[in-house]
């Protein structure tokens, strides 16, 4: 069950960020980024992340990609314009990403014992209350400095929103 | 019916071999693609698969600061994004194009 449910997943995020790569209109590739993070956050439960699958589905999925479908439709960003690429781009740029998935996968297979697996409910230490007691204890001064940091951006995209540059 | 050859449990392994495959079709999209707004997506495309090696190994480890680090990276990416795209919607205003090819002030 566990494997099915992470193949099935993991297809949907990969199709869908294929289809993120491929697709010549803004807008098909953020609904089909929501779908990877959504297949994500199902396999985030199966890692027994229930917080961070939670806080992707609210913040990623929801409010990041609301701003990014907004932007979209307030620019009327429409389809990209084909131009010829360079040479050595169109020949060698697929084949370099392949070896560089090849390789990858080489390492984790190599680094990792194939004997470990995942199974879905062995890690129970994802739940909110030691989310928050690991926040709010040990990493309690990166909290409040990211804090500072949202500050700076909200500020920080009014400001350049606002802005009449010559 | 034959039984499917699955394993009885998803070698780990598996789940980060897949944030490879997500991270490099970001880099894909960041590199081949003109629209600013789609090469900004393929970033974002790039954070999500850093997220799942983070609670991947913090399933290994059966540890919870994979997961206090991936949600640290989702802020600063809602920070990221609030940021980029008010620059972009700049962009637009003073040139009416989203093509990044054709901003370029500041190459040579």
């Amino acid at each position: 069950m566990d494997a099915i449910l992470f193949l099935l997943f993991a297809a949907i995020a990969v199709v869908c960020g294929l289809n993120l790569v491929l697709q010549s209109h803004p807008i098909s590739s953020a609904l089909s980024l929501v779908g990877v993070m959504g297949s994500l956050a199902v396999l985030y439960l199966l890692l027994g992340g229930e917080f961070i699958a939670a806080a992707q589905l609210i913040v990623y999925a929801g409010a990041i990609m609301v701003l990014f479908i907004f932007v979209i439709m307030l620019l009327n960003a429409g389809t990209e314009r084909k131009l010829p690429r360079r040479l050595w781009v169109k020949y060698a740029g697929l084949p370099l990403l392949a070896v560089f998935i090849g390789i990858a996968s080489f390492v984790i297979q190599r680094m990792l014992p194939v004997t470990e697996g995942v199974k879905f409910g062995a890690m129970t230490h994802g739940n909110p209350r030691e989310i928050g007691r690991a926040l709010f204890q040990i990493y309690l001064l990166p909290f409040e400095v990211t804090s500072v940091l949202i500050l700076i951006a909200i500020l920080g995209a009014v400001v350049l929103a606002r802005k009449e540059i010559d | 019916m034959p039984e499917l050859p699955l394993p009885q449990s998803v070698p780990l392994a598996w789940y980060l071999i897949l944030s490879a495959i997500l991270f490099t079709l970001g880099v894909a999209g960041f590199l081949f693609r003109r629209n600013v707004i789609t090469v900004f997506m393929s970033i974002e495309l790039m954070l999500n698969a850093v997220n799942l090696s983070f609670v991947t190994f913090s399933y290994k480890f059966k540890q919870v600061d994979g997961h206090i680090f991936s949600f640290f990276v989702m802020v600063v990416a809602a920070a990221e994004a609030a940021v980029g795209l008010a620059i972009i919607l700049t962009i637009f205003k003073n040139r009416q194009t989203l093509e990044i090819d054709e901003v370029s002030s500041l190459k040579n």
